[in-house]
């Protein structure tokens, strides 16, 4: 099963920021996506993600083969690290808590309270559930926000190892990774032309 | 779906919060009402059943923004639209979860606040049954309420706006049931009526509610 | 052609601005043929005296203030299955003139209750409903405004105005349930009927009903069309925000 996006358009607010998007992920493959601030990054993810409907154009991959990781981790401050990731292991129906804590290197910290875990360490714990989830595309989107240089690499170790099993990742970021194999994508030149506002407003008076 | 009602149980006990607050807005409205209306036992008795459902209507309102707001807010409602349970059964879970904290230690607590109430005794039993055949509606109609404001900040009091009209039918059958079972008269019509409601609004408003979180997300 | 072509925006706007003065001119001169008519031409009668013309006013923007909410049930239907924006604008258009019909319906209800039942208020069922009524067209009114982008308003408001309409008529069942009241049953339907509204009062109110719905429609025509002006206003906005 490889991704193939075509002529993908998105729209934030009700008007198109990225059209004509088109890329092909292959099993085993890593995209990184570019661009400046507001581009669009976070409105495609979301949109491939299923959460949002696309514009125009076809993703070829169903919603329920991706799993989306964002800003908002989804953890719950009362739950402990295990806890938490227990919960998604059993909404996927798949197991392997023990596995990716000790991949994200949290089995230390598996009985802490969420609520008591750095910014860092909470983020480990949100791309841990990537594990639980059981899917080949990751989407992310900025997923190494407040990660030391170490867990930077732990994660990317992680994806490589993901990739290996013929799983699909798809990063929204600015920093390098350390994924030399993957392939970059600049989405600046997918700019939509002129934001037309749904409903034919915009020629109401013309 | 189970994982999700064991882990808002947790959340429930664990935050402390919605599940001891409404209980604890059920006394106090149990408790001013004689404060203002005067202590006369027949008077009391006459309003009771009115007061009981009014205040366990309001203690449910109470926590209704929190059934979806604080997933929305840290990001779980994305994955939990994105995973493999159908939103339409996270809003039932979410209900069902909301009911187990709020509607059923609000119906067992009711007869306690019956004797504060100066309640008639055959009352007792059709007011516990009311309440537990009525209180489930409360809470679906509560989540449908709850995912329609999730997107709005601080949109507590819009969210009462819009939920109250909706419990004028739970609230009129509910209280009938248990003023004519205080007074003898037959029962089985109004509540009959309000189990309909009851199941009415669990069957059909998960969907509604669903389509409303799904517009709210995108 | 279709007729949906009406809904785009533009030739809505284009066929609107011709239509629309018509409409006012017609509901002028119902309204003002009606209510004089019935105000002054008809005889006061034997039991209520000169109270019962506020029939004229009373009748007319009761059925229209549910009238309304059926418009935006049928409206709000509309943009959910064929996703026409000025459909959703007209269901939000009709909202506030849905609202003050039921208030001229309630305040008149309660100028004419008072001489008769002796009680300016009673909570009597049809009275209720309408309370009720008024407070679902509140609802509605404050989801549009509080939510910013016009499109998730409104999907929002329409699943809103769907699931509002079933709980409006289980409201309007148990409130008779809860209380049988003072207020007589419609008469309007009746003529044919044993005790049918007479003759002298039957003419001129139907004159008034039909001023009230042109009255209705040349407000959310009107209404629309600031809706529209204003969406177009936004989407320039938005527009020179992104150039």
């Amino acid at each position: 099963m490889e991704l193939v996006v075509n002529t993908l358009a998105v729209a934030r607010g009700g008007l198109t920021v990225l059209e004509g998007v088109s890329f092909v992920l292959a099993p085993g493959a890593a995209l990184i996506l570019r661009g400046p601030n507001g581009v669009g990054k976070t409105t495609l993810l979301r949109t491939l993600a299923g959460l949002q409907p696309a514009v125009a154009g076809t993703v070829s991959v169903p919603p329920e083969s991706l799993t989306y990781a964002a800003h908002a981790d989804g953890l719950k401050a009362v739950l402990t690290v295990e806890e938490n990731l227990q919960f998604w292991a059993a909404i996927h129906g798949v197991g392997g808590v023990t596995e990716a804590m000790a991949q994200m290197n949290l089995t230390d910290l598996r009985a802490r309270r969420a609520a008591n875990l750095s910014a860092g360490q909470k983020r480990r714990l949100g791309l841990a559930r990537l594990l639980v989830t059981g899917r080949p595309v990751w989407v992310l989107d900025e997923p190494t926000v407040s990660l030391d240089v170490a867990s930077v690499a732990l994660f990317a170790g992680v994806v490589r190892a993901h990739l290996a099993g013929g799983g699909m990742a798809l990063i929204a970021t600015h920093i390098d990774l350390g994924l030399a194999e993957a392939a970059v994508l600049d989405l600046g030149p997918y700019k939509a032309k002129a934001p037309v506002a749904p409903g034919g407003f915009d020629e109401a008076f013309t | 779906m189970t994982a999700l009602l064991i882990r808002d149980l947790r959340l429930a006990f664990r935050a402390g919060g919605g599940f001891g607050l409404g209980l604890a807005f059920f006394l106090l409205v149990a408790v001013l009402v004689p404060l203002g209306v005067g202590p006369e036992g027949a008077t009391l008795a006459r309003i009771a059943p009115g007061i009981l459902w009014v205040g366990a209507l309001l203690a449910c309102l109470l926590s209704l923004d929190r059934i979806f707001a604080l997933d929305f807010e840290d990001g779980s409602l994305d994955l939990l639209a994105t995973s493999p349970i159908p939103l339409e059964g996270v809003v039932a879970i979410k209900a069902l979860a909301h009911w187990l904290v709020t509607g059923l230690p609000l119906t067992l607590a009711a007869p306690v606040l019956g004797v504060l109430l100066n309640l008639p005794g055959p009352g007792y039993l059709w007011l516990v049954a009311s309440l537990a055949v009525g209180t489930p509606a409360l809470s679906v109609i509560g989540a449908f309420g709850a995912a329609l404001t999730v997107g709005i900040k601080r949109g507590g009091l819009l969210l009462s706006l819009l939920v109250l009209p909706l419990y004028v039918p739970t609230l009129i059958f509910g209280a009938e049931v248990v003023k004519r079972g205080a007074t003898g008269a037959g029962v089985s019509v109004p509540l009959l009526l309000l189990a309909g409601i009851t199941a009415g609004a669990v069957a059909l408003l998960p969907f509604a509610a669903a389509a409303a979180i799904r517009v709210n997300l995108r | 052609m279709s007729l949906w072509e009406y809904a785009n925006p533009k030739k809505f706007m284009q066929v609107s601005a011709r239509v629309l003065p018509v409409v006012i001119g017609l509901a002028g001169v119902s309204l003002t043929v009606g209510l004089i008519w019935g105000f002054f031409l008809t005889p006061d009668d034997f039991r209520q005296g000169s109270t019962v013309k506020i029939i004229f006013i009373h009748v007319p923007t009761a059925m229209m203030a549910i009238n309304a909410w059926v418009m935006m049930l049928v409206a709000s239907l509309i943009w959910l299955v064929r996703r026409h924006h000025v459909s959703a604008l007209a269901a939000r258009a009709a909202a506030p003139v849905g609202l003050t019909f039921t208030a001229i319906a309630l305040v008149t209800g309660a100028f004419w209750g008072q001489p008769m039942w002796g009680t300016w208020w009673a909570w009597d069922p049809r009275l209720t409903a309408f309370l009720i009524l008024a407070l679902f067209y509140l609802g509605y009114m404050a989801l549009w405004q509080a939510v910013d982008d016009p499109d998730t308003a409104a999907d929002l408001t329409a699943v809103l105005c769907m699931v509002g309409s079933v709980f409006a008529v289980l409201s309007r069942y148990a409130v008779k349930f809860w209380n049988q009241g003072l207020h007589q049953d419609s008469t309007i339907l009746k003529v044919g009927e044993a005790d049918p509204i007479a003759p002298a009062y039957y003419v001129p109110l139907v004159v008034c009903i039909i001023g009230f719905v042109l009255l209705f429609v040349a407000l959310v025509l009107l209404r629309t069309r600031t809706e529209i002006r204003a969406r177009r206003l936004s989407a320039l906005l938005a527009r020179e925000r992104l150039a």
